[in-house]
Formats: C-alpha cells, sequence, structure tokens
C-alpha cells in the first residue's frame, strides 16, 4: 500500500522472548519458525509469537523493588551528560516533565511537538484532579491502598511492580508541583485540600479547580522551557515524526516534517523517548484533542516495536452528547461532577420528550444508585458508561437521537447553596451552557459516554523501554500501568510519574553505555528512513482523487464505535476488520489532498495521521477479537454474567497482548506476556 | 442559515494576502465557529480549492491554539475561546470578517495562522520558578493563604492564546505578562526569583517588539479567561520595586 518497505520481522534484541518452544513452521515465513497459526475467535487473522517476559521486572518485596532497580540502575556521570543526547517527542505531562528533568541533569534534549509551544498538548485539557498517596486528610488512604485501587480498577490486567512504583512516586510530584508554584486548591488553613474521585472511597484528588491538568502542564512548561533557557533543551515546534530511525538495532533518532516549510528534517541521539500521547482519536469523536494521533507511536510499531492491549479504549460517562453530523470533537465534563450530581432517565419512556424539572420523583430512575447502592454515581468509568448505554438501549435516553441521559444538580444546588456549587464547577457549568445553549443551574445536564482515554499503548519493561533498545515510551503512550481500565485522576499522575520520576532514574542504565557510535545523515538505515516519509507524502499528494482526508476519518470513526466501542461480539469484530480494509483500500485510490508538500498544508498532517489510524483500528478490532473475555473498558458480548455484568476469564486471559507489526501483507503476531500477582488477589470486581 | 465570510488568504510568510470573499449554505446554530469554518474546507475541497489554514485543537477553550478575529474583535463577539464561540451567535443573513491576530510579534505563517513563538520566549526569559525534580519540600511545608491560592490560580488561567495582544491597539502583551507576574507573585515559591522574574520578561517583552501598555483594557475585555485588569498593576508595582532594588 504504501512504499514502505517490509519491516524487518526477525525478533529484536529487546523483550526476552522465552524461547520455549520449537514448532514446525506452519506458516510459511520460512524465517520464522517461532510463529504458529493464532486461535481462538481470532483464528485467521494473527500468528502467534513465542511468549514475552519484562526482563527489567524487579522481585522481591514489592515495596522495595523500585528503590532496588533505581540503585541497580547505572549512573552517568555529570560530565558525561551533556555528550549524551535525548529526542523526545510530545509535549505533555509525561514529554514536558521528562525533558524539563533531562534538561536540569544536564543531559542534551530536543523536543518536539506538532502544536505551536508545548503549553498546548492535551494533558492541558485534563479537568478533574490527580491522585497522590498523601494521606493528608487522614481517611486511611496508603501507597498500599492506591496500588490496590489502581489494580483492582484496572481489573487485574496490569503489573503490580509498575503500578506500586506508580503509587509510592505519587506522592513526590505533589511536592514538586507545588514548588513549581502549580496552585492547587487550598483550604482556609492554607493547606492542600482533597476531594474523593470516580471509583474510590478516599478522599485523595489534588485538583486545580476544573482545571488541574492545565495547572500541571504549565507547571511542567515553565520548567521545560527554563531549561530552554539554560540551553539544555532545544524545541522544535510545529514539528511531527513521521518516522523512527533504527541503526544496528537500536533507536537513534526520528524523521520529523516541519508543518510550516514542509522541510524532511532527521534528527539523531542516542535515545529516543515517546511521549505522544493516546489514539482516542481513531475514533473520529472523542475527547481528545483533534491533532491527537497515534503515528509517532505507530511508525515505531511497523519498526519492530511491540504495540500492548491496543483494544483497551476507556469510554468516559460524562461527555456532553452530540448534537449534529458537524461535530468534530466531544467534550467532557469531569467526572467530579458524579460527587454531587445524581445521574437518572425516566422510568417511562413516553417522559422522555418531557421537561424533566416537570417528571416527579417517582418516575425517575436513579440507575446508578439503584443498581450499585454502596457506590452509587461514583462507580468506575467503565460501569458507569455501560449502564448509561443499557439505558439508552431500552430507550430511556433523552435529547436528540435518545443518547443522553440526566446528571442533576438540583439537590446539590438546595444542599450546599448555588455559590458553592459556582465554587465547585463554575467552569463546567460555564462550558456546558456554552456548547449546548442550555442552562445547566435551571435544568439538569444531559450526558453520554465518549472515548477518552486509551490504555493501550507501546509494550514497555519495567524501565519504560520498549522492545526497541534505546525507544523509552511514557504516558499513555505506553500500556504499562492501568490494565483494562484507568481510575479517574491516575492519568496525570501516571504521566508526571513517567516523566519526573522513573523514566530519568531508568534512561540512565541504558544511556551509562553511551555515547553510541556517532551515525551520520548517510547511514544506510537513515537514508531509508528519510526516503520512506517521502514517498509516502508523494503518494498522498498523488492520488488526487474526490473524497476528503476528514470524510475517510469519520468513516473509520464510525465503524470503530459501532464495533469496537462500548459494547463488541466476534461478529461485529470480524465485520468491522473487514470494513477497515475495504476503506483502507479505498483511501489509497480516492482521497483528495489539496495545495503542495512543501508547505504548511493542514489535510496532508491529517492524511498521514489517518492512514496510520487505519492500520491501527485493524490492530484493535483483532485485538478485541481475540480476547473473548470481558475486562475494564473491554467488554465483549460473549462474556457476561446473568444480569449482565462483566465477566473476565482469568484462567484464559490473564495476559498482556503484545503485537509484533506483521508487515502489510502479513498477519500481526501475538506475543503473550502473563501477569501473576502475588500481592493482590484477583478478584471478580464488585461495586454493589 | 446562510453565512457570508470574508476570509484572509495568505500563501506564505512573505506572500501578500487579500480578504477573498465565501458563501456558505446550511450552517447549523449549534456547530461551533470551527466546526462551520471545517464546513467550508470541505466545501473548499470539493471545489478544488485549497482549504483555509486555521489553528485549532483541543477545542474544548484550553489549549489556547485557536484564535481568529472575527468581525474585528478578537475571538469574535462572545467573551470565550474561538472554539466556544457557537453560530447561535450570529444570523441567517450574516457577512462575517475573518482574519489571523494583528501583531508584529505574531507574524502570519499562512492564512488564519501566526508564530506566536514570542510568548514562550517571554516565559523562558524568567516566567518559572527553578525547582529541580527531586528537590522538592513537602507539599505542606508551606501553608500558602487560600486568598493567595486562589488570586495566583485566577491569574494561571491564562491560556496563551494571544487575544490580549491582538485586541490591544498597542500590541502590547503586559496582559499575559502581567498574569505570570501575578500567579507566581503571590506564591511563597515564587519570591526568591520575583525581581529577576519581572525584569527578564520585561525586557523580553520589549525585544519581541510588543507595544507598551496604556491602560485601555481592551486585552482584558477580549480575555477567554477573564484574567482582570489588576494583574498589569501588580505587573507595574513589581517592576518598579525590582528597578528600585536595582535587579
Amino acid at each position: 500500500m504504501t512504499q514502505q518497505k517490509t519491516t524487518d520481522t526477525t525478533p529484536g534484541t529487546g523483550p526476552e522472548m522465552t524461547q520455549t518452544i520449537d514448532r514446525p513452521d506452519t506458516t510459511d515465513p520460512g524465517a520464522r519458525p517461532d510463529l504458529r497459526p493464532g486461535s481462538g475467535d481470532a483464528a485467521g487473522y494473527f500468528l502467534e509469537g513465542v511468549p514475552i517476559r519484562d526482563g527489567k521486572a524487579p522481585s522481591g518485596p514489592i515495596s522495595e523493588r523500585w528503590g532496588a532497580r533505581q540503585f541497580d540502575a547505572r549512573l552517568v556521570n555529570p560530565a558525561n551528560r551533556r555528550k549524551l543526547s535525548v529526542i523526545i517527542v510530545g509535549t505533555g505531562l509525561a514529554g514536558a516533565s521528562a525533558a524539563a528533568t533531562m534538561g536540569e541533569q544536564g543531559y542534551a534534549v530536543k523536543a518536539f511537538f506538532y502544536q505551536d509551544s508545548p503549553r498546548r498538548a492535551h494533558s492541558i485539557a485534563a479537568q478533574g484532579g490527580i491522585n497522590a498517596a498523601k494521606n493528608y486528610k487522614g481517611d486511611g488512604d496508603s501507597v498500599h491502598r492506591l496500588f490496590y485501587d489502581t489494580v483492582k480498577g484496572g481489573d487485574y490486567r496490569s503489573r503490580e511492580s509498575n503500578v506500586y512504583r506508580l503509587a509510592e512516586v505519587s506522592v513526590n510530584i505533589i511536592d514538586q508541583c507545588v514548588a513549581q508554584g502549580v496552585p492547587f486548591a487550598r483550604e482556609y488553613g492554607g493547606l492542600l485540600d482533597n476531594r474523593s474521585f470516580g471509583g474510590v472511597q478516599v478522599s485523595r484528588t489534588f485538583y486545580a479547580r476544573g482545571q488541574t491538568g492545565q495547572q500541571l502542564l504549565i507547571g511542567a512548561y515553565q520548567a521545560l522551557e527554563r531549561q530552554v533557557g539554560a540551553g539544555t533543551v532545544a524545541t522544535y515546534s510545529r514539528h511531527e515524526m513521521l518516522e523512527l530511525v533504527v541503526v544496528d538495532g537500536r533507536a537513534r533518532g526520528i524523521v520529523a516534517r516541519d508543518l510550516v516549510t514542509g522541510a524532511i528534517e532527521t534528527h539523531l541521539a542516542d535515545a529516543v523517548v515517546l511521549a505522544s500521547g493516546g489514539y482516542g482519536n481513531v475514533f473520529y469523536l472523542s475527547t481528545n484533542a483533534l491533532g491527537s494521533n497515534v503515528t509517532a507511536t505507530w511508525r515505531a510499531h511497523r519498526k519492530g516495536a511491540l504495540f500492548g492491549n491496543p483494544c483497551y479504549t476507556q469510554i468516559h460517562p460524562t461527555c456532553i452528547p452530540v448534537s449534529g453530523d458537524h461535530q468534530s470533537k466531544l467534550t467532557l465534563m469531569s467526572e467530579s461532577l458524579r460527587n454531587d450530581g445524581r445521574i437518572w432517565v425516566p422510568k417511562n419512556t413516553e417522559d422522555r420528550e418531557k421537561d424533566p424539572r416537570e417528571i416527579p420523583e417517582e418516575d425517575r430512575d436513579y440507575y446508578l444508585e439503584r443498581i450499585y447502592p454502596s457506590f452509587g454515581n461514583l462507580v468506575p468509568r467503565d460501569i458507569a458508561s455501560r449502564a448509561a448505554k443499557y439505558q439508552c438501549d431500552e430507550g430511556k435516553g433523552v435529547g436528540p437521537g435518545g443518547l443522553g441521559v440526566y446528571l442533576d444538580f438540583a439537590d446539590a444546588i438546595k444542599r450546599l447553596g448555588r455559590p458553592a456549587v459556582v465554587t465547585k464547577y463554575g467552569n463546567l457549568f460555564d462550558m456546558y451552557s456554552r456548547i449546548t445553549g442550555e442552562d445547566p443551574y435551571a435544568t439538569p445536564m444531559r450526558i453520554y459516554p465518549a472515548v477518552h482515554y486509551v490504555m493501550g499503548g507501546l509494550w514497555v519493561d519495567y524501565d519504560l523501554q520498549s522492545s526497541i533498545p534505546g525507544l523509552f515510551v511514557t504516558g499513555e503512550a505506553n500500556f504499562s500501568d492501568h490494565g483494562a481500565n484507568r481510575l479517574g485522576a491516575s492519568a496525570l499522575m501516571q504521566g508526571l510519574a513517567d516523566g519526573y520520576f522513573v523514566l530519568p532514574n531508568t534512561i540512565r542504565d541504558y544511556l551509562a553505555d553511551g555515547p553510541f557510535e556517532k551515525i551520520t545523515e548517510a547511514n544506510p538505515a537513515v537514508v531509508a528512513a528519510q526516503q520512506d516519509v517521502e514517498q509516502r507524502i508523494a503518494k498522498l499528494m498523488s492520488v488526487n482523487g474526490t473524497r476528503s482526508v476528514d470524510s475517510y476519518h469519520k468513516e473509520l470513526g464510525h465503524i470503530m464505535w459501532e464495533y469496537c466501542g462500548m459494547e463488541r461480539s466476534e461478529e461485529g469484530l470480524k465485520k468491522a476488520v473487514g470494513m477497515i480494509r475495504e476503506l483502507r483500500e479505498d483511501f489509497w485510490r480516492n482521497v483528495r489532498i489539496l495545495g503542495s508538500a512543501d508547505s504548511l498544508n493542514q489535510a496532508l498532517e491529517k492524511a498521514g495521521r489517518v492512514v496510520d489510524f487505519l492500520e491501527l483500528g485493524e490492530l484493535m478490532c483483532i485485538d478485541a477479537l481475540n480476547r473473548r473475555e470481558s475486562c475494564g473498558g473491554h467488554f465483549r458480548a460473549e462474556s457476561q454474567t446473568e444480569d449482565g455484568e462483566a465477566l473476565r476469564d482469568d484462567a484464559g486471559y490473564s495476559y498482556v497482548a503484545a503485537w509484533e507489526w506483521g508487515g502489510e501483507a502479513g498477519m500481526p503476531i501475538l506475543h503473550k506476556e502473563d501477569l501473576v500477582y502475588e500481592f493482590v488477589e484477583m478478584k471478580q470486581r464488585s461495586y454493589k | 442559515m446562510k453565512i457570508t465570510l470574508k476570509i484572509w488568504r495568505q500563501e506564505k510568510p512573505s506572500a501578500d494576502g487579500a480578504m477573498k470573499t465565501y458563501a456558505l449554505d446550511d450552517v447549523s446554530e449549534d456547530m461551533s465557529f470551527l466546526e462551520m469554518l471545517d464546513q467550508l474546507n470541505e466545501q473548499l475541497n470539493n471545489n478544488g480549492e485549497e482549504p483555509v489554514a486555521f489553528d485549532s485543537d483541543c477545542r474544548e477553550g484550553i489549549c489556547g491554539m485557536c484564535g481568529l478575529m472575527i468581525n474585528g474583535q478578537a475571538h469574535g463577539p462572545v467573551q470565550t475561546t474561538t472554539c466556544q464561540l457557537h453560530m447561535r451567535s450570529f444570523k441567517d443573513g450574516d457577512t462575517i470578517t475573518v482574519e489571523p491576530w494583528r501583531a508584529d510579534a505574531f507574524p502570519v505563517l499562512r492564512d488564519l495562522c501566526v508564530d506566536r513563538g514570542a510568548l514562550d520566549r517571554m516565559i523562558q526569559a524568567g516566567g518559572y520558578v527553578s525547582a529541580n525534580t527531586g528537590s522538592a519540600p513537602d507539599a505542606h511545608a508551606t501553608p500558602v493563604p487560600k486568598a493567595n491560592a486562589d488570586r495566583a490560580f485566577e491569574a494561571a488561567t491564562c491560556i496563551g492564546c494571544g487575544a490580549c495582544v491582538a485586541a490591544c491597539p498597542n500590541a502590547s502583551a503586559s496582559l499575559f505578562v502581567g498574569a505570570k507576574i501575578t500567579h507566581l507573585g503571590e506564591l511563597p515559591q515564587g519570591q526568591p526569583e520575583r525581581h529577576t522574574r519581572v525584569v527578564g520578561m520585561v525586557a523580553q517583552h520589549d525585544d519581541e517588539g510588543f507595544g507598551g501598555c496604556t491602560n485601555i483594557g481592551e486585552c482584558s475585555a477580549a480575555c477567554p479567561q477573564e484574567i482582570p485588569l489588576d494583574v498589569i498593576s501588580q505587573l507595574n508595582k513589581d517592576l518598579r520595586n525590582a528597578l528600585r532594588a536595582g535587579a
């Protein structure tokens, strides 16, 4: 399809593939006796490779593992650091914090971002808060409890060691941010305020009104700009990474396009860090920024980096419903609203069109409070989203198309008074009223679930290193800490944990072997990467068909939402794979991109991203098809309890699905990493 | 509804630009202003005409990437970001003029996209607290009175969109600088560098070619985050104190 040459599929030197099997070659690619045809629902869609394990996984008491790893990771002499260069792609929380910290430590850092300023990265839009096990409220919180809640919330599909480390460094994040001048909410005594947040029963969420992500990102951004001023970090605004440069099995740089001039540039370094965020925009409509994309990680995947659990998608329960076909994005209303708002639908379908204020109490169904009495409106996101879908499927939904449920603040306004509600949620109410033209103080809001976050991402080991040596992945771009479902206020925690505290301490063990052999732009691997990019762009510009890039993106989004959204089935997923393949073919025959490649051309930028979404979407469906169980955000219709709750299959699927690129004409290759629980007992989640 | 658009088209930084007129039918009042431009671009693409380049990213009013002069007003007739402006603010048959931010310090890159790198460079000149990762004391070590924390937060909500500059007849960035000075100046963590911060940021402001402040207040009136004008008084006060102290 593209003129990319097929990537070499020899197992990399990165992940330790446990060579436990010696099977006859049943699949033809003669060079790969390690492969066998996949089995199960996705048989015929994938090959299975040897299991994989995390070669850096620590052992011993869980509370000592991170300390031990930090001690074992080799140090780099301060005088040598400036000779070591690191490329960081993305300047959200996970990228800006890493760039600032590595700059402070004296490494030579280059930071790339497609926006015009590092402060625009989509972490800026996170509203609710950031978790930390400070136990400032004395309500029984601890590192161990945050660890436990996160493992449970992730539906037992994450690694214990990683999650424990996340909980452990969470406390340092708050200290660091306060020192930078992040204006968290405070109480009258001058101490920091906390609130409880979706899915937990302690108050461990720090916040800055409904703009916590903005304040944390500005903190990281200022630290980053300080390093730019100090000369340790160079920033490349309006630059998009389009290819990873791998030389002799190591990540050594990137090829990027200057989005203003169209120039294709090669940048080389000793290590590359991808902090490029999530790929929720594969659904076209999501709460992500319009430019959020999978290109950086997908291009690395095609160069050999394994992709972990691509189907794990978080659908957020409290978004503003779609108003029409013109819609370009969905807007999230922070789930902190669920602390005080009550969710309901009319009991009688004939009340759907009525003014909600005229529906008497006894004709309302507060279905979350009814079904989950102990958690009520605070059940985790996946459960709240599916519950809303089921109400709407039963014809009880409200608003346009019957795709909405009420989120009602009438009780809260009565109980707390309007001024208190304004203080807590004012900016969210304003946003709702601007978008919908309705007044949420007077009438209940309407909400509906929307794609918000992806737990899947590039596979990394405990050091956050991908299966390509020298390629590290942080934040939402990696798969590591949230299992099959992320708890509220944990994305900010993970992004900053990775960037401030984890990566700088693990990447030094890799850099201690550097500086690596100097390579030039004449190196054949570098030339090939650059040519691949140039040819891909030339091909996109030459199709000259009739359909806009957006129209393809929209169609892909419809397929993904319909068949790989809140509920997935074998039949639907198989259908989706076929539809995506057809759409991809049509794209390369019929897309129309006007203008030129050597200037600012936004249609061309989008086209490159949609090309990668079209490939990713297929892998997501195959991953979802293979995983015939329901866990976290992944709900398979075939795997549910009698009363319709998600049913996990620990015997069959307690593993990370790490996918290897199988080439454009080939099938993806599944490597399984077994998940072992030593400290948390695996239970069926219950929030009843 | 039907809308007529007059839009600034400019091929590249060095090219001359001009206003071009486009007619758009079938605009829904539920569309955001940018979704209306999306529809225009879809129409242009179908007609074989190059789409209009304009910046936007989060489309929920917080990233600061979008920003257009709409009928001569920064972000248009409602005090919000361009992405949060909806077509229900216009009437059937309206003619709407759309231009890029107008300021020497924000050169046009193409059509409606401008280069706002000057804002980042002012932050580099002192808009931070020097606190290396790992060096922080416990977050509760220094209580901050709620009133100061709240004022710091209010100033810190600046999204760096540049509307204040575009709205100002002098193209001054004083509201932007004042917001940062106030944010960090209200907090104990910001005190050690208070003098060098204000001197560094103001010097950079002037180097970038932003104009001086003459207290007109258009900036604050156009600011989608409603940053109050008193941050500029704070800026001036801090600058005086710093200069007196010999910073």
